[in-house]
């Protein structure tokens, strides 16, 4: 009889009634919080995939047409194959360096004493902190000889004439390319300033003792491993960074940019989405780029596993 | 006696060795100049009279600075219709309950995320990882279908209670808070410490450079929100869209504009000096972690 009654009770231990009823204080403190999350995030986004199979122009209320914007998309428009193309050269580019220097540099700053370390934070998170900064770029890069960039490659003999590097296709996309790296410190590499302080600091202590011999093989076998969950946040922002590229773009090269060397599936999708006011087209835009970031997530999210094996 | 380095007493660091350092310290020299670009333009720019502001070719450092830019700008301040300390007022009230807002409430969601089991976790976790990644510019429209819904169009809750559900925060939060030893939050619920007791004095106190870390960007975000797309009532709206109307007044108005720019980037940056640099300090003291 006592082991049935206990089979019963472990029944009902299991069943789901009971583990919520259990965890009632973890959904007291979730509520508030995915309540809004439900309203302004969750539902805007499900409504965006659904007007994606619609017409929508903002004016009248959507007409359904099935999977017409993905053929179009896809079939049709061959500026979204560009700017697609540009986004994933974009991505792969940026996407891995960006991460790197964010980690490395996090990594050098804090190997610096606490003064000098907050000034440094500064001077490195400067181009995300101060707005438009990238407006810097717009000066080197100008087009006529008076552009830094022009001016020194010509006084060093190396260029004979000013190259047009925003208005050039050839150059734009590398150019882009540059100036994204230059604003790549940013919330990964906040936060991974922070996961440096929350690492044990008996932990180098005993690494030591086991033989890790250089600051490098600390930072591999020790540093790394301790702060696995700041670097999948900071890929996951990579991620969200590099492909929704847009900004920059439409900023030092415009939108269109001469032979759409600087279009991007978020300047595509602006320009649909705000310009035409095609929302159903935009919707699906967004949708594919959507899925495009989720299935790189999941790559890499595998890939740092295997950091410090 | 006590000697200052620029790196840390030897005892202090293991495994550093001298040319590292010196590499290290170049690298970082070459790269920050680079990097401080924006920061020194800004200043420069805010300081320069008219003249030098349209001076072609344009020059990065200023020549004859002057504060004329900034009396511009509080005369121009002093005309407007609505009074700037109203202006200033709901900044504060945006800012302050936005970041406020986003920074307890998603760390009160990202505790049980981070350290409990129930049925639903991994769901409600993925879809805020997933939710970062879609467009914003597309749910904007559903977005202002929902606040109007809700009936808080022209009212500070439009801008304050989006913010305080974004994604990113619950996802910073609930990563530093993995890491917590479990011994730690055990040995508190022998003593008979409720989950909220718990949440409160051991796990925020522990994750402190990580919310420090996510009010600097929230922070940043809700600074550089103009509003103009859900407050109506001038008197509703916040100092960056006041700013930006003056930096938007045309050619007469470049230095008042430069200045708008000065004192639009130098406000994150005080939160940011003020925030970071407790990030920082807490290393020294947070070495008693299980």
């Amino acid at each position: 009889m006592a082991s049935k009654e206990a089979l019963v009770k472990a029944k009902k231990q299991h069943s789901l009634g009971y583990q919520i009823k259990r965890n009632k204080a973890c959904y007291v403190m979730l509520a508030p919080y995915f309540i809004l999350f439900f309203l302004f995030t969750v539902l805007p986004v499900l409504t965006s995939i659904a007007l994606s199979f619609t017409y929508f122009n903002m004016l009248e209320w959507p007409t359904f047409n099935g999977w017409n914007n993905y053929i179009k998309l896809f079939l049709e428009d061959d500026i979204f194959l560009v700017s697609l193309k540009n986004t994933l050269i974009f991505a792969v580019v940026t996407g891995p360096v960006s991460y790197l220097l964010c980690l490395i540099f996090a990594w050098i700053i804090n190997e610096f004493s606490s003064k000098v370390r907050t000034l440094l934070t500064l001077i490195f998170y400067a181009p995300s902190i101060c707005g438009n900064a990238y407006m810097v770029w717009s000066l080197i890069l100008s087009s006529d000889r008076y552009g830094y960039l022009n001016g020194i490659l010509i006084k060093l003999g190396i260029i004979n004439e000013q190259k047009l590097w925003m208005q050039d296709a050839k150059y734009i996309l590398p150019c882009l390319i540059v100036v994204q790296l230059w604003l790549s410190l940013g919330t990964g590499f906040l936060s991974f300033i922070a996961g440096l302080q929350t690492v044990d600091k008996s932990l180098y202590e005993a690494a030591a003792l086991d033989g890790v011999k250089n600051r490098w093989q600390e930072l591999w076998y020790v540093t790394l491993p301790a702060m696995k969950p700041q670097l999948m946040f900071g890929a996951v922002m990579q991620i969200t960074q590099s492909f929704a590229v847009a900004d920059i773009s439409i900023q030092l090269a415009g939108n269109p940019s001469v032979n759409y060397a600087g279009a991007t599936v978020v300047t595509h999708l602006l320009d649909y989405g705000s310009t035409r006011f095609d929302m159903g087209y935009a919707s699906a835009i967004a949708t594919v780029l959507f899925l495009l970031m989720v299935g790189t997530n999941k790559l890499v999210q595998k890939l740092l596993g295997r950091v410090g094996e | 006696m006590k000697k200052r380095r620029f790196f840390k007493p030897r005892q202090k660091k293991l495994n550093r060795s001298v040319a590292g350092n010196g590499l290290l310290f170049f690298i970082m020299a070459i790269c920050g100049f680079f990097m401080a670009l924006p920061l020194v333009m800004i200043i420069n720019n805010c300081l320069k009279p008219l003249d030098e502001i349209y001076q072609f070719p344009p020059r990065i450092l200023v020549r004859n600075p002057t504060l004329e830019n900034f009396t511009d700008l509080f005369t121009i301040m002093n005309d407007s219709w609505v009074p700037f300390s109203r202006y200033i007022l709901n900044t504060i009230i945006i800012t302050g309950f936005g970041t406020v807002g986003h920074v307890v409430l998603a760390s009160l969601a990202a505790y049980p995320l981070a350290k409990h089991d129930f049925p639903g976790k991994k769901l409600l976790f993925n879809m805020v990882v997933l939710s970062m990644m879609f467009s914003w510019t597309v749910t904007q429209i559903p977005n202002y279908m929902i606040i109007s819904w809700l009936g808080i169009n022209n009212n500070y809750l439009a801008l304050i209670l989006p913010a305080c559900s974004y994604g990113m925060g619950l996802y910073l939060m609930k990563q530093f808070m993995e890491q917590l030893p479990t011994s730690l939050m055990e040995s508190a619920r022998l003593d008979g410490a409720s989950e909220y007791q718990i949440f409160w004095k051991i796990v925020m106190p522990n994750v402190k450079p990580a919310w420090l870390t996510l009010a600097i960007f929230q922070f940043q975000q809700m600074w550089g929100n103009t509003g103009s797309m859900f407050l109506r009532d001038e008197q509703l709206k916040p100092l960056q869209f006041a700013l930006q109307q003056i930096a938007a007044g045309g050619t007469a108005r470049a230095g008042a504009a430069a200045a708008v720019t000065f004192i639009v980037a130098a406000v994150p940056i005080i939160f940011f000096l003020a925030c970071q640099s407790n990030v920082l300090e807490t290393m020294t003291t947070s070495g008693m972690k299980d």
